[in-house]
């Protein structure tokens, strides 16, 4: 099979922006007419120039088309990008939230206009409650990094209520880079525990790291190799015996749903990253919804409003005295919950287990395949679950070639890259996460791919180096971009006359 | 069962087993302790047929009336607006809806392309040369921005208009409790709405990190000081942050031309659904000082050419101050963003154009305007409750003795008509009033609809 990306060129350019587009006098869609007011605007608050792009309909049409087609999304290829779940994302979520009963309410609309959605929302909280073993769910963060931030803020209110002020929250040196970021947000200093040669928490080095100062744990479980951390039972207790709380980040929760619960796990917070393991589409970098559920001690902390149902009606429940507030405007990323709780109806119980079943015996059909594909290793022992890092250290000491080198080849075969240089604890890190929503024989092109890209890094590897020549552009000069940023047309034009 | 989102049925993966050397699909999960092993199936409905989720799903929505079916006056942060067809159409692209972030440039020119003109296209209607690929909404923006000034001056107070959403507020508070700065409300002119200008001289010090404004403010009258504003906090070594509604940038100055450092607001009505409130658009843009940039949260899409120079392309970019390259140090944690919306809103503005925008804008003023022209005449009623002009947002206060604004407006309601938000609680000092909102999709019949029905909710006539 081969693939080449369109590519729409001119003039040293792909497509053209649509400032070069412009024509003076195009318009690209109509408005109702004006009642007739006076507009009281002081003077000196009276827009006097306004530089838009002035196209017609057809052509804005026509560029964004254009644009789209040179974007892989999963709908197009195989998309393995390790710690980011892209799997199949169903049409009629998107149908469901696009219906008007969905896109045309407004938040502050009466309870008795938007029951419909105050339903859906309860319901939907039920639902991840029940899967991730926890006792309410907060569905307001708009991303995975978002309900980490709540999950800290939670985690400070949890210990400021008991007199206590506790500095520091333990992450892994596999972990997200967003636990460090979120964790740092909040306030926290944050500790760092090495990985054990089992790729998993060293309980030596947690057992050190604990004290009467340790907040939180924050846990993705799998973790980032794509491994269980067998040893949470210990984990839990070290944390709690001191007092701390335990975060999950809820990244990796395809590999275990349901074969095992955070909160039975003895986690304390736990996001869900909605637009990874429950499938609502990424758009490009958002929106999502990182939704956090907890244990019942910490309930009384969670944002307000919560949902409510008095057998009669739903409504939202504003007196919580114990809340910590607010963390974003509104009540949640609302179009993302219906594709979610779509999602989850479509698979039920049994749907999801396989999901997790399938994606873990996808991944692990792919770790082992690749055994005897020289050039690449797997560096810990042992059944991964729904993703499994390799290392191309071995190709690199062999041929020269990198692990983004193979990485950028791949795109050639139309498929997306892995993760790659994550985690930072692998040289050379591929991260290959394939899905459930994949067939054997996609999996089988990808393997078959890796043992062509590595012959060729024997043979060839400076065709490799040049990778891709099969998408709409080359490998970009990343330096010059952050050398000498141009980060709008704006600052495109005045860099132009100098 | 299997299920048809997951091709590899039992008899396959049982094959894939087999050709692996692995025993059975338990072996791979022998290693979760049979203490937290789910010995059970969730409790959750059975799966469904496509037909009977959707049956079911638009069961539930169905108890949801959507603003298209009664003129309402909701406005407050998420405003209606009409999306054009083929906005909602191009966003639907599957290369698009089903992309990730754009980690591989080689691969996503389409949404790098589309994100940096969404970034241009901000920078023309703020007036600053930079702008960020999106937070998640203004209020998240409105924390990032204060945690910016911050950073950008090793300062630690951020000053805020009194009058200013509870939740947007609620949201900044949160973010700012990390590093604990000091957030101080300064009043306002109880005629006009103005920021006190006196309390803001007193309250700006050599720790005063930014002062921020809201223009149209958040009860819609326009801040007419911007200029005063502006000097007093540069003068005061502070940065000066304005929040926006981008609709109101076709008729009003840029913030950039009077003075903003950063510009902060909602870009949902950029051709987004209200959606109940979310997704939302975090709009976040800075003036094009390498200092600020380089302090910026979130994503920033720049240009740049092939590596051998023949080609313009696009890549993220400035990733060294974000949380997967520098963790605990990055600018902000935030990784997912809206970047869909952010794409509609570039494809919304570009069909707009000037004229489009500009137009837009009269027609959502002079809706507000016509509407409080109207209302002005009913006796119990007062609007707005503040003389300065105003946007397409205003207040309408209640001022028939023992009428409250959620009688009013369940009044209102009980004719077909819905009203606007109530503030009581957020701003008691202004008694029973709420906060109206008109936009394009508000006719001159729902306007009077809404006329007529509040003289009759007040026991009077239009």
């Amino acid at each position: 099979m081969t693939y080449r990306q369109a590519r729409w060129t001119r003039e040293g350019c792909l497509e053209p922006l649509v400032f070069e587009l412009s024509r003076a006098g195009r318009k690209g869609t109509s408005l109702p007419p004006k009642v007739l007011a006076r507009i009281k605007i002081p003077d000196k608050l009276i827009r006097r120039s306004l530089e838009l792009p002035e196209l017609s309909e057809p052509e804005v049409v026509r560029h964004y088309t254009r644009l789209s087609q040179m974007n892989y999304g999963v709908d197009l290829v195989f998309y393995p990008i390790g710690s980011c779940t892209m799997k199949y994302n169903p049409k009629i979520c998107d149908e469901l939230a696009n219906a008007e009963e969905a896109a045309c309410i407004h938040p502050y609309q009466a309870e008795e206009t938007v029951q419909g959605a105050l339903e859906l929302m309860y319901r939907l909280e039920r639902y991840l409650a029940e899967i991730a073993g926890v006792s309410r769910v907060c569905l307001q963060p708009s991303a995975g990094a978002h309900g980490e931030l709540l999950g800290m803020l939670l985690v400070r209110a949890y210990h400021r209520s008991r007199g206590e002020t506790r500095t520091q929250v333990i992450v892994p040196d596999s972990a997200h880079g967003t636990n460090f970021a979120s964790a740092a947000m909040a306030g926290f200093n944050v500790v760092v525990i090495p990985s054990n040669n089992r790729g998993r928490v060293d309980l030596e080095a947690l057992k050190s790291a604990v004290s009467e100062k340790t907040a939180a744990l924050m846990l993705t479980n799998p973790n980032t190799l794509g491994l269980f951390e067998d040893e949470i039972l210990e984990i839990a207790g070290m944390v709690h015996e001191v007092g701390g709380l335990l975060y999950y980040d809820g990244a990796n929760m395809n590999g275990i749903l349901g074969k095992s619960r955070p909160g039975d796990m003895g986690f304390d917070i736990t996001h869900f990253n909605l637009h990874k393991t429950f499938s609502t589409p990424h758009g490009g970098g958002g929106p999502g919804a990182g939704p956090v559920g907890v244990v019942r001690k910490l309930e009384d902390f969670l944002p307000v409003p919560i949902i409510e149902y008095d057998r009669k009606r739903y409504y939202l429940d504003y007196d919580r005295p114990n809340s910590i507030g607010k963390i974003r405007s509104f009540y949640g990323n609302f179009g993302v919950l219906v594709k979610a709780y779509t999602y989850i109806l479509m698979m039920g119980a049994s749907g999801l287990e396989e999901v997790a079943e399938t994606a873990v015996v996808n991944a692990n059909y792919v770790m082992r395949k690749m055994a005897d594909v020289s050039g690449f290793e797997v560096e810990f022992d042992g059944p991964c679950k729904h993703e499994v890092v390799f290392s191309a250290e071995p190709l690199k000491r062999e041929t020269g070639v990198t692990a983004r080198d193979v990485a950028k080849r791949l795109l050639d075969y139309g498929m997306h890259a892995p993760t790659y240089y994550f985690p930072p604890i692998v040289p050379e890190a591929l991260m290959v996460e394939p899905t459930e929503t994949e067939t054997k024989e996609e999996l089988d092109r990808f393997i078959a791919a890796m043992r062509e890209i590595a012959e060729e890094a024997r043979l060839n590897p400076e065709k490799l180096r040049a990778a891709p020549t099969a998408t709409a552009i080359g490998r970009l000069d990343e330096v010059k971009a952050s050398r000498e940023p141009i980060l709008s047309w704006k600052m495109y034009r005045k860099l132009a006359k100098e | 069962m299997p299920h048809h989102y997951i091709p590899n049925v039992r008899e396959i993966k049982e094959q894939m087993l087999r050709e692996t050397g692995i025993a059975g699909i338990d072996e791979l999960f022998a290693d979760i302790p049979q203490k937290i092993r789910l010995k059970r199936k969730l409790n959750l409905p059975a799966a469904m047929s496509e037909l009977e989720v959707k049956r079911h799903v638009r069961a539930i929505l169905s108890k949801n009336k959507p603003f298209t079916q009664m003129p309402s006056f909701l406005g407050g942060g998420a405003w209606p607006h009409h999306v054009p067809a083929h906005v909602h159409s191009l966003i639907q692209r599957a290369e698009f809806l089903t992309s990730y972030t754009p980690y591989q440039p080689e691969a996503s020119q389409g949404i790098l392309q589309a994100l940096f003109e969404y970034q241009s296209l901000i920078c023309e209607l703020t007036g600053l040369e930079v702008a960020n690929a999106s937070m998640y909404d203004w209020a998240t923006a409105l924390g990032e921005a204060a945690l910016m000034c911050a950073r950008a001056t090793g300062r630690r107070k951020f000053i805020v208009p009194e009058l200013i959403s509870w939740e947007r507020l609620s949201v900044l508070r949160n973010y700012v409790s990390g590093p604990d700065l000091k957030i101080v409300g300064i009043g306002y002119d109880g005629r006009t709405g103005q920021l006190n200008l006196d309390q803001l001289h007193r309250e700006l010090d050599e720790d005063t990190a930014g002062v921020y404004i809201e223009n149209p403010s958040y009860l819609g009258f326009l801040e007419t000081q911007v200029d005063e504003i502006a000097e007093a906090a540069y003068l005061a070594g502070s940065k000066f942050v304005v929040g926006v509604n981008p609709i109101s940038l076709g008729l009003l100055k840029a913030p950039g031309d009077y003075g903003a450092d950063i510009v902060v607001g909602e870009g949902q009505p950029l051709g987004n659904q209200v959606s109940f409130g979310g997704p939302a658009l975090g709009i976040f843009a800075c003036r094009g000082d390498e200092k600020l940039i380089r302090q910026l949260p979130g994503r920033l899409v720049g240009m740049t050419t092939t590596l051998d120079g023949k080609l313009r392309g696009f890549t993220m970019t400035l990733q060294a101050r974000e949380q997967h390259i520098r963790r605990e140090r990055a600018t902000s944690n935030i990784c997912s963003n809206e970047a869909l919306c952010a794409v509609a809103a570039a494809i919304y503005l570009t069909s707009l154009g000037p004229r489009g925008l500009r137009e837009l804008s009269e027609i959502c003023a002079a809706n507000a305007s016509y509407a409080m022209k109207r209302l002005k005449t009913i006796r119990g009623l007062e609007t707005p409750i503040f003389s300065s002009p105003h946007f397409n947002e205003f207040t309408l206060k209640c001022t028939k003795p023992k009428l409250t604004i959620e009688k009013f407006n369940a009044r209102l309601l009980s004719q077909g008509v819905h009203g606007g938000k109530p503030i009581r609680s957020e701003f008691p000092k202004l008694g029973e009033t709420a906060l109206l909102c008109t936009t394009e999709l508000h006719t001159r019949e729902d306007i009077d609809m809404l006329v007529e029905a509040a003289a009759r909710a007040v026991g009077g006539k239009a």
